[in-house]
C-alpha cells in the first residue's frame, strides 16, 4: 500500500514556499515550526530534569551518603518534578498536537496562529525563568506540590518559592491559550466529511485534553494567586494562627492535579491508538468505545483528587467516595487497553519502533495502572502514601505511560516534519535501552517503598536495608540516560541525512499522511473531502484525496502574516509576573503596561493578509 | 515479550533478595489490629492487580508473537469490534473492581473506628523536626521515643505548630497526617487528626516523618517501644519520679565506670570508691549545673522535678534511656551526644536547636549559640544520659 | 451574523466565527476561575477569627443600587452592538459610553464600600473572610476594569471608522465578556451579600 504513495512532491518551488532564517522563526505563526519548536525546547528541559534525577540517583545510591547537601537535594526533587511535568510531558504533549491535529482534520492552521506563537513564547520564558532560580542558588524547594504551610513566608523565607509560584502562573497562561486554541481548531476547522466520530484518535485525545486544560488550570492559578498573596501581601488563606486551612490548598491542587494526570496520559493514549491500527493493518477495534472511554476518563478525573489525600484524615465516608470513584476509573482504562490488544489480534504486525514504543507502553503502564489500583484503595494507601512505592507507581504511569507514548509519536511522525526517517537500528537501540534502563531504575522503588522508604529524603537509614534497591535503581537511572543520548543522537543525525521518507511511508490510514513530507506550508493545496475514518485505506476514498493534497496549491494560499508581537507579548507578560516578586504594588502596576501595549498592538495588526 | 520475561525475572530475583532481610520499616510486617486489617486487605489486592497483569501480559505476548508480519501476509481481516467483547471487558473489570472496593470500603470504616472506652490518649505534635508525645492521662511529655503498652489500644492526636507533618510507624499504624492546628474563634474544638489502632506485640518498631517538611525531613524519624503493661507503668513511675532532680542516693549505679569509658573520659583509681559509697559522679554534677545554670539549654528544654521547664524543644526527662538521639538518627551514646551538642546542623541542617560552635548561617530566629568548652558538653552529655 | 461570518475568512464546521468560539471557550475557563474563588469565600465564610463578620458590614441597599447599575450597563452594551450592526456609529457612541459610564459608576460605588469596611477594620489581612471577600471581589474588579478599557477602544475605533456593521463582531465578543462578567457579579452578589 505504501507503494503507491512514494510519489513525492519534490517541486518546492514556486511563490508560495515560507521563508527560512532566524527571525522567520521568531515571527512564525506556522502551526509546524511552532511544533518544532515546542519539542526541541521540551527535549532540552528533559535532559535539564534528567540531570537532576541523576545527581539524587547518585546522591540516594548508598545509605547516609552526602554527596550533595539536604537543601540542594530538596532543590532538586522539586524542580525534578516541576520541570518534568510543566515544561517536558506537558510541552511535548503539545508539540505533537500543534503538528499533528491540523494535518489530521485537513486544516491549514490552528484556529488562532498568533496565540499558538504566544503560547510557546510563554512556555518558553515560563521555563528559563523557573530555571533562572538556579543563577541565584534558590531553586524552588518545597516540592512540586508545594504544600501550604511549608510555602509560607515563615517557613520558606527565600525567593525560592517566589520563583516557583511565579513561573507557574507564567506557564498556566500559555496551557489555557493552548487549550482554547485546540477546541476551536477542532470544533471549527475540520475538512468537509471530517465528522466528530470519523476523527483519527490522537485528535479525540487533544480535544480532551484542551477540555482538561481549560478547566484545571484555573484551578490552580487561583490556588497560586491565593499563595502570592499570603507570601507578598499577608493575606491569611493558608495561614492556621489566623483561621485559614492548609488543607485548601491540598484541595486546589489536587482538584487541579488529578485532572493535570489525564492531560499527560491521554495525548500518549491518542499517540497509540494511531501507531497500533497502522503497524497492525487493521482498523482501531471499538472505536467509538476507545473515544468514549477517553472521554469517560477525563470527565471522571475530575471527581478522584482527594485521593492523593486520604492520610488527611477527610474522614471514612469522603473516603469511601474517592476510593469509589478512583476505582471506576480504571474501567475505562482497562477497556483501552483490551481494545488496543484486540486491535493487533488478527493483524499483520510490523516492529517498528514506533510499534515497539507503543508495545512497550501497553506493557508497563499496564504495571502502574495496577499499582494504582493497590493505592486507590484507601487504607492500602496509607501505607504507601509518600512512599517510594508511589514514585514507582507514578513512574510507571508517567514515563511508561505519557512518554512512551510521545516517543512512539515521535518515530511515528518525524518522517512528517523531516521528510526523513529516524534510523530504525539507533530507535531499536532506544526502545531497549529505555525499556531496560527505565525497568531497572522504577521497579526496585516498589520494593524499597514497601520496606519503609519515605520519598522526597535527601537521605534513609543503613538500618532500612534498602540500599540493594537504590543501588539498583542508580544503575538503571545511568542506563536509561543512555538511552536518551541515543535518542538525540538519533533525532539530530536523522535529521541532517536521515533516509529520505516518502509521504506515506508507514502505509497510515489517516489525511497527514496524504501531503508530502515535510508539508508545505499551507499543508493542503485544497481542502479534501472524508467520507470515512481510515480515508487511506479505502480505495477510491484515497486516489480523490491525493488527487487534492499532492498538488501545488494554485491560488497564494490564505494564510496567517509572521508577527513579533507573540514573542514581545510573552516577554511582557513574563516580565510583569517577574515583577510581582518584588511585592510592591505599584512596580506590579508598571509592570502591566508593557502588557497592556502589547496586547492593543496584537489586536490592531491585522492577522492575515488582506485585513487592512 | 522479552519484556515481560525480564521483568519477570527481576520481579523473582528481588523477592529472593527480599526473604530473610530484616526491614524494621517494613510496610508487610503487621504488630498491630490497624497494620492486620491493611495487610490483609493489601495482600487480596496484590493477587488481584496480579491476576490482571497476568491476562494482560500473557495476552500481549500471545499477540505479539502469534500476529507478527510475515512474508506474504494476507492483508487482515479488518474488523471493526464486537459488542459481546466489549460488553466482557467492560463488566469482567467492573466486578473485579467491586470485589476490590467493598472490602476496602470495610477496611476504611475499620481503621477509622470509633474509639474504644479503654484507650490510652497520646497527643502526638510534629515539629520541625523532631516527635513530641504528651501522655495526657499519665502527665508524661517525652519525645521522639513513644512507649507504648501492649495489647491496650492507644488512641494519637496528632497536630503541628509549624507545617504538616505525617505520623509512620508502618509495623503498627499510619500514614496519617499531623497537620497545622488551624485556630477557631472561642468555645470551639480544634480539629485533630486521630490515629487509633492496639500494638499487639512487644517490640521496637522504626517510624518516620512521611510527609516533606523541609530541609531536615529526612532526619525525622522516630522508634516506637511496645513493652508489657508493668514495664510501661515501671517507666511511667520512673518518670514521675524525676531522676534528673537530686544526686540519687544508694548504691546501685553499674553503669556508671562503663558509662565514663565509654565516653573517653579516664576512669581514675581513686574515682571508683566514690562511686561505689554512692556519690555522685562528678562530670554528671558538673553537666547538672552547666545545664540549668549555665548554659540557655533550660530555655527549650524541660527535665522533670528540675528547674528546666522549657517546651520548644524535646523534654529530656529519662533522655538516658533513650536509645536514639536527635529523632531516631544517631545512636545515643556519649560522643554522638557531644557531638549533637556541639554543632546539630552537622546532623541536622535547620534544626532549631543552637549548637556550641555554630555561626547560625545567617537565620535569625533561632537562640543565639551556646558557649560551652570541650570539658563542659562532656559533662552536659553525662549528665543527659544519666538520666535513666 | 452575517457579519460576523463575513468577518472571519474561513467557513467554519459550525458557523461560529473563531473568535467567538474560542472566546466562549475562554468564558469557560474563566467559569472555573471565578467558581474557585467563589467557592473558597464560601468555605471561609464563618471561619474568620476576628470581626468584622459579614453581617456587620454589608449594606444590602448600597450593593444593590450598584448591582443594579451594572445590570443596566449590559441593556446599554446589546443597543450598542444593534447600533453597530445597523451601521449607527453616534448611537453606537453614546451606548458604549453609558457602559463605561455604568461601569465607572459600579466601581466608584464598591471603592467606596472598600474604604468604609476598611474603616470597620476589615483588611486583606485581617481574617480569612477579608482576604478571601477581597481577593474575589478584587479580581471581578480588575475584569470590569479591564472590559471598560475594551470598550474605550472599541469606541475609539469606531470613532475613526474602523469598526462598522462588518465588524461588529469585535464588539459582539466584547459584549460577550462584558455579559459574563455581569453574570458572575449577579453569582457573587447573591452568594457573599444576600445569603446570610
Amino acid at each position: 500500500m505504501s507503494s503507491v504513495a512514494t510519489q513525492q512532491a519534490d517541486t518546492h518551488s514556486g511563490a508560495h514556499e515560507e521563508e527560512t532564517g532566524l527571525w522567520s522563526w521568531i515571527t512564525t505563526v506556522d502551526h509546524k515550526r511552532i511544533a518544532i519548536m515546542y519539542f526541541v525546547t521540551a527535549t532540552i528541559f528533559f535532559f535539564v530534569g534528567g540531570v537532576e534525577a541523576m545527581i539524587m540517583r547518585f546522591q540516594l545510591m548508598n545509605p547516609e551518603q552526602s554527596l550533595i547537601s539536604a537543601e540542594l537535594y530538596n532543590q532538586l526533587f522539586t524542580m525534578h518534578g516541576t520541570t518534568m511535568i510543566f515544561l517536558v510531558a506537558m510541552p511535548m504533549a503539545v508539540a505533537f498536537f500543534n503538528y499533528v491535529v491540523p494535518l489530521q482534520i485537513g486544516a491549514r492552521d490552528v484556529a488562532f496562529p498568533r496565540l499558538n506563537a504566544l503560547s510557546y513564547w510563554i512556555f518558553l520564558f515560563g521555563g528559563l525563568y523557573l530555571n533562572a532560580s538556579w543563577l541565584f542558588a534558590a531553586a524552588p524547594n518545597a516540592s512540586w506540590v508545594g504544600y501550604a504551610t511549608l510555602t509560607s513566608s515563615q517557613f520558606s523565607p527565600g525567593v525560592n518559592v517566589d520563583f516557583w509560584f511565579i513561573s507557574l502562573s507564567i506557564l498556566g497562561i500559555a496551557s489555557i491559550a493552548g487549550g482554547v486554541n485546540f477546541i476551536t481548531t477542532i470544533v471549527n476547522m475540520r475538512a468537509p466529511g471530517m465528522k466528530l466520530m470519523r476523527m483519527p484518535l490522537f485528535t479525540w485525545m487533544t480535544f480532551v485534553t484542551s477540555f482538561l486544560l481549560i478547566t484545571a488550570i484555573p484551578v490552580i492559578a487561583v490556588a497560586l494567586i491565593f499563595l502570592g498573596f499570603d507570601r507578598l501581601f499577608g493575606t491569611v488563606f493558608f495561614d492556621p494562627g489566623m483561621g485559614g486551612d492548609p488543607v485548601l490548598w491540598q484541595h486546589l491542587f489536587w482538584i487541579f492535579g488529578h485532572p493535570e494526570v489525564y492531560i499527560l496520559i491521554l495525548p500518549a493514549f491518542g499517540v497509540i491508538s494511531d501507531v497500533i491500527p497502522t503497524f497492525s493493518k487493521k482498523p482501531l477495534f471499538g472505536y467509538p468505545i476507545v473515544v468514549y472511554a477517553g472521554i469517560l476518563i477525563g470527565f471522571i478525573g475530575w471527581g478522584v483528587w482527594s485521593h492523593h489525600m486520604f492520610t488527611v484524615g477527610l474522614g471514612p465516608i469522603a473516603d469511601s467516595f474517592f476510593v469509589a470513584a478512583t476505582m471506576i476509573i480504571a474501567i475505562p482504562t482497562g477497556v483501552k487497553i483490551f481494545n488496543w490488544i484486540a486491535t493487533m489480534w488478527g493483524g499483520s504486525i510490523r516492529f517498528t519502533t514506533a510499534m515497539l514504543f507503543s508495545i512497550g507502553l501497553l506493557a508497563v503502564f499496564t504495571v502502574g495502572g495496577l499499582s494504582g489500583i493497590m493505592h486507590a484503595s484507601a487504607p492500602v494507601n496509607l501505607q504507601q502514601h509518600d512512599t517510594y512505592f508511589v514514585v514507582a507507581h507514578f513512574h510507571y504511569v508517567i514515563v511508561g505511560g505519557a512518554m512512551m507514548g510521545l516517543w512512539a509519536g515521535l518515530y511515528y511522525w518525524f518522517p512528517k516534519a523531516s521528510g526523513r526517517f529516524l534510523n530504525e537500528t539507533l530507535g531499536k537501540w532506544h526502545f531497549w535501552t529505555t525499556m531496560i534502563g527505565f525497568n531497572l531504575t522504577f521497579f526496585p522503588m516498589h520494593f524499597s517503598g514497601m520496606f519503609g522508604m519515605p520519598r522526597r529524603i535527601y537521605t534513609y537509614s543503613a538500618d532500612l536495608n534498602v540500599a540493594i534497591y537504590n543501588q539498583l535503581a542508580t544503575i538503571g537511572a545511568v542506563i536509561f540516560a543512555i538511552s536518551a543520548v541515543i535518542m538525540v543522537w538519533n533525532l539530530v543525525q536523522s535529521w541532517r541525512k536521515g533516509e529520505k521518507a516518502p509521504a506515506d511511508p508507514w502505509g497510515a490510514p489517516h489525511l497527514e499522511w496524504s501531503i508530502p513530507s515535510p508539508p508545505h506550508h499551507y499543508n493542503f493545496p485544497e481542502l479534501p473531502t472524508v467520507r470515512s475514518r481510515e480515508p487511506l485505506w479505502n480505495d477510491g476514498e484515497r486516489e480523490e484525496i491525493l488527487a487534492v493534497t499532492m498538488g501545488e496549491a494554485t491560488e497564494e494560499p490564505h494564510m496567517p502574516n509572521p508577527s513579533y508581537w507573540p514573542i514581545l507579548l510573552a516577554a511582557s507578560i513574563t516580565l510583569a509576573w517577574a515583577l510581582v516578586m518584588t511585592g510592591v504594588w505599584w512596580v506590579i502596576a508598571l509592570g502591566i503596561i508593557p502588557v497592556f501595549f502589547c496586547t492593543l498592538m496584537w489586536g490592531l495588526e491585522p492577522a492575515f493578509p488582506e485585513d487592512h | 515479550m522479552f519484556a515481560l520475561a525480564r521483568g519477570g525475572a527481576v520481579l523473582l530475583l528481588l523477592l529472593l533478595a527480599a526473604c530473610g532481610t530484616e526491614y524494621p520499616q517494613n510496610s508487610l510486617s503487621p504488630h498491630s489490629d490497624f497494620a492486620e486489617t491493611i495487610h490483609q486487605l493489601y495482600v487480596s489486592i496484590f493477587w488481584w492487580t496480579m491476576f490482571i497483569l497476568a491476562v494482560v501480559w500473557v495476552l500481549l505476548a500471545w499477540v505479539v508473537v502469534k500476529f507478527r508480519a510475515r512474508e506474504g501476509d494476507e492483508k487482515p481481516r479488518q474488523i471493526r469490534g464486537h459488542l459481546g467483547l466489549e460488553i466482557g471487558w467492560t463488566v469482567g473489570p467492573a466486578l473485579i473492581v467491586i470485589a476490590i472496593a467493598i472490602p476496602t470500603i470495610q477496611a476504611v470504616f475499620a481503621t477509622q473506628r470509633p474509639v474504644s472506652e479503654d484507650a490510652m490518649t497520646v497527643e502526638v505534635t510534629g515539629h520541625r523536626f523532631w516527635w513530641e508525645f504528651h501522655y495526657p492521662e499519665q502527665g508524661i511529655t517525652t519525645a521522639n521515643e513513644l512507649v507504648l503498652p501492649v495489647d491496650r489500644p492507644v488512641n494519637l492526636r496528632l497536630g503541628s505548630p509549624d507545617v504538616i507533618h505525617s505520623f509512620w510507624v508502618p509495623k503498627l499504624g499510619g500514614k496519617r497526617d499531623a497537620n497545622p492546628t488551624v485556630a477557631v474563634r472561642d468555645g470551639e474544638e480544634p480539629k485533630y487528626n486521630w490515629l487509633f489502632f492496639t500494638p499487639q506485640e512487644t517490640g521496637y518498631f522504626y517510624g518516620q516523618c512521611a510527609e516533606f517538611c523541609g530541609e531536615s525531613h529526612a532526619f525525622m524519624a522516630m522508634r516506637v517501644l511496645v513493652e508489657t503493661e508493668e514495664d510501661f507503668e515501671a517507666w511511667a513511675d520512673r518518670w514521675r519520679e524525676s531522676p534528673g532532680a537530686l544526686p540519687p542516693s544508694g548504691p546501685e549505679q553499674p553503669e556508671d565506670e562503663t558509662e565514663l569509658e565509654m565516653a573517653g573520659m579516664p576512669v581514675q583509681a581513686d574515682e571508683p570508691d566514690e562511686l561505689e559509697v554512692g556519690d555522685e559522679d562528678p562530670l554528671v554534677a558538673m553537666g547538672r549545673d552547666v545545664f540549668l545554670n549555665q548554659a540557655t539549654c533550660l530555655a527549650c528544654h524541660a527535665i522533670e522535678g528540675t528547674s528546666a521547664q522549657g517546651d520548644r524543644g524535646p523534654n529530656l526527662t529519662l533522655f538516658g534511656e533513650r536509645t536514639t538521639l536527635a529523632s531516631g538518627i544517631l545512636e545515643n551514646n556519649p560522643e554522638n551526644l557531644a557531638a549533637w551538642i556541639k554543632d546539630p546542623w552537622a546532623f541536622k541542617p535547620a534544626a532549631a536547636m543552637p549548637g556550641v560552635d555554630y555561626d547560625m548561617q545567617g537565620t535569625a530566629g533561632f537562640w543565639p549559640a551556646t558557649e560551652l568548652s570541650d570539658e563542659q558538653v562532656r559533662a552536659v552529655s553525662a549528665y543527659l544520659l544519666s538520666l535513666k | 451574523m452575517a457579519q460576523a461570518a463575513a468577518a472571519d475568512h474561513h467557513a467554519t464546521n459550525t458557523g461560529i466565527s473563531n473568535f467567538k468560539l474560542g472566546f466562549w471557550t475562554f468564558l469557560a475557563s474563566e467559569c472555573l476561575f471565578f467558581g474557585t474563588l467563589i467557592s473558597t469565600y464560601m468555605v471561609y465564610k464563618g471561619t474568620a477569627l476576628v470581626g468584622p463578620y459579614p453581617a456587620e458590614i454589608f449594606s444590602v441597599i448600597t450593593t444593590t443600587v450598584s448591582t443594579t447599575v451594572l445590570l443596566f450597563s449590559s441593556l446599554a452594551m446589546v443597543l450598542a452592538l444593534d447600533a453597530v450592526q445597523k451601521a449607527n456609529k453616534k448611537a453606537a457612541l453614546w451606548w458604549l459610553f453609558a457602559v463605561i459610564a455604568m461601569g465607572g459608576i459600579f466601581l466608584g460605588m464598591e471603592f467606596q464600600s472598600y474604604l468604609k469596611y476598611i474603616d470597620y477594620g476589615l483588611t486583606l489581612t485581617s481574617s480569612t473572610f477579608g482576604s478571601s471577600y477581597y481577593v474575589l471581589t478584587g479580581t471581578h474588579k480588575v475584569h470590569v476594569l479591564f472590559g471598560m478599557i475594551w470598550m474605550g477602544i472599541l469606541g475609539w475605533r469606531i470613532y475613526t471608522n474602523r469598526i462598522g456593521p462588518p465588524q461588529a463582531e469585535q464588539v459582539e465578543v466584547a459584549g460577550l465578556y462584558w455579559h459574563f462578567v455581569d453574570i458572575i457579579w449577579i453569582v457573587i452578589f447573591t452568594l457573599v451579600y444576600l445569603i446570610p
